[in-house]
């Protein structure tokens, strides 16, 4: 004769699910209780003046930028093409340091700012130089 | 649940159908989407760049004698690279550098050579093959042949795995056994340095090329070292080429070398 079907532990096993369930779901409520605000970034005088940048939208610009430099990177380092020019019908040399830290000087505002609100580290910056223009003035260190 | 023959060819049609229809849809989106501007923008040379089919070097060793001849041209190419200076000669980086005839030409090494060459210090750097070795063995396309015979590194792609270094039988290739920023002395802010983990070398100055400018070590040796395009007949180069006897490094390993020296 087979035997009545029920749980034992009853206190136990509800309390065990209580908890479980807390658990999984932490991510959605402890995020859900602070909101971070997106990071003002600013412009340097320069890049107030130029007004547009590469890509004359910016909306595009912040999303696409990625690719972009990816673009550069392959046509400067494979094609030996360096010189871009934009829908805007600008030209630009294709250069991360020299070209969109030229307008975008103050890196650690601009750049770094919104990465580390996105949680973004580019490894660029073991190679290429984070501050060609400020150091120019200091040159020796 | 059986399928004749018919029903199963009808569906496989439909199937087929609906996936070229789904992945057309889509390349669409892509090129009226996000692509726009790429498709729009123009990629161009720089109208001074230097360009050739394939570039070379002729090396006067008879105009460079000393040691102290050598060394400018060695530190031009040094400081406007970001080429750091090790303490440790095991992690040495080097893009030209100096050697002596016993090593640059091994194979015509005898003990009766004559007294200026065995002390004559040669400038050597990498060779930019026709046929270069390093190119093959790389696993990743980052060494790769540019069409005007720049062997270059893609260094976006290098993995470190130095297959390359191997393959190279002139040693023209370094490796960063260590982040090389605390060697370098005084950094050219528009030059990127590498980092610890890849292999670097000569790049002919291709960032110079770009923009009209001679290498850096032609422009260093007043004279000593010729550039020019090999496949012109009417160029310099070729011109020296044709009136002066020289010599190339290994030849017999069939990898081309670029770099020619008048002894
Ligand atoms: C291992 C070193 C290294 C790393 C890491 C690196 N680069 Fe580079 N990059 C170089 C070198 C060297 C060049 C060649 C410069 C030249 O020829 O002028 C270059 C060229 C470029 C160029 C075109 C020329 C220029 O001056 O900018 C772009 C754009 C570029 N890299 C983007 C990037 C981006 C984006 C990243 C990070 C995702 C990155 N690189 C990471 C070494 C590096
Ligand atoms: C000629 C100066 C100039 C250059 C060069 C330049 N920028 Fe900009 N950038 C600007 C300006 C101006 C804006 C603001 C555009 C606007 O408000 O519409 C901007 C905006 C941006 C934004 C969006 C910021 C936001 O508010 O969300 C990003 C990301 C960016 N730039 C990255 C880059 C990168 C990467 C490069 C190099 C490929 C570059 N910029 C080169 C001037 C420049
Ligand atoms: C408005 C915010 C914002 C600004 C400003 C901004 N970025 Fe970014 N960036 C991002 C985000 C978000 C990502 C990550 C996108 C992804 O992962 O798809 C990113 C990714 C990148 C990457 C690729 C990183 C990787 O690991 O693949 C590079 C390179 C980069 N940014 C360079 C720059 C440079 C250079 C500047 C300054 C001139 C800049 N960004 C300014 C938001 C920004």
């Amino acid at each position: 004769m087979l035997k009545e079907k029920r749980i034992f532990n009853k206190k136990l096993v509800i309390a065990g699910l209580i908890i479980f369930i807390g658990v999984i779901t932490f991510p959605f409520w402890f995020n859900h209780a602070k909101v971070v605000a997106p990071p003002e970034v600013k412009l340097t005088e320069k890049a107030k003046e130029a007004k547009e940048c590469v890509l004359p939208d910016k909306v595009k610009m912040r999303g696409n930028h990625m690719q972009l430099l990816d673009m550069w990177r392959d046509t400067v380092v494979r094609d030996g093409n360096r010189k871009y020019i934009g829908t805007n019908g600008k030209e630009y040399e294709m250069s991360l340091s020299n070209t969109c830290l030229d307008c975008h000087s103050n890196k650690a505002d601009f750049c770094d700012k919104c990465h580390e609100y996105a949680s973004v580290n580019p490894y660029c910056w073991d190679c290429h130089i984070d501050n060609p223009k400020e150091t120019k003035n200091n040159e020796t260190q | 649940m059986k399928r004749n023959r018919r029903e199963f060819l009808k569906l496989a049609g439909i199937t087929t159908a609906s996936v070229i229809g789904a992945t057309s849809g889509l390349t669409m989106a892509e090129a009226s989407g996000s692509g726009e501007a790429k498709h729009k923008a123009i990629l161009a040379k720089n109208q001074k760049a230097l360009t050739a089919k394939r570039w070379g070097m002729v090396i006067d060793t008879t105009k460079l004698q000393t040691a102290s001849d050598i060394e400018p041209i060695i530190s031009a190419c040094h400081k406007i690279h970001n080429v750091p200076e090790m303490t440790n000669k095991n992690h040495e980086i080097k893009w030209i550098w100096e050697e002596e005839f016993k090593h640059v030409f091994a194979e015509q090494e005898h003990e009766l050579v004559n007294e200026r060459l065995r002390h004559l210090p040669f400038l050597v750097l990498c060779n930019h093959c026709k046929n270069p070795p390093c190119v093959r063995a790389c696993p990743t396309n980052a060494t790769f042949q540019t069409k005007e015979g720049i062997v270059m590194m893609d260094f976006h792609r290098c993995i470190g795995c130095r297959f390359c270094m191997a393959a190279c039988p002139y040693g023209s290739r370094s490796f960063n056994f260590q982040d090389p920023r605390p060697f370098i002395k005084e950094t050219n802010k528009e030059f990127p340095t590498r980092m610890k983990g890849v292999v670097e070398k000569c790049n002919l100055c291709a960032e110079r090329l770009a923009v009209g400018k001679l290498p850096f070590c032609v422009e260093a040796s007043n004279g000593a070292i010729i550039f020019g395009d090999l496949d012109d007949p009417q160029s310099e180069i070729r011109e020296v080429l044709n009136t002066n006897y020289t010599i190339r490094r290994k030849p017999a390993l069939g990898t081309g070398p670029s770099i020619y020296y008048i002894v």
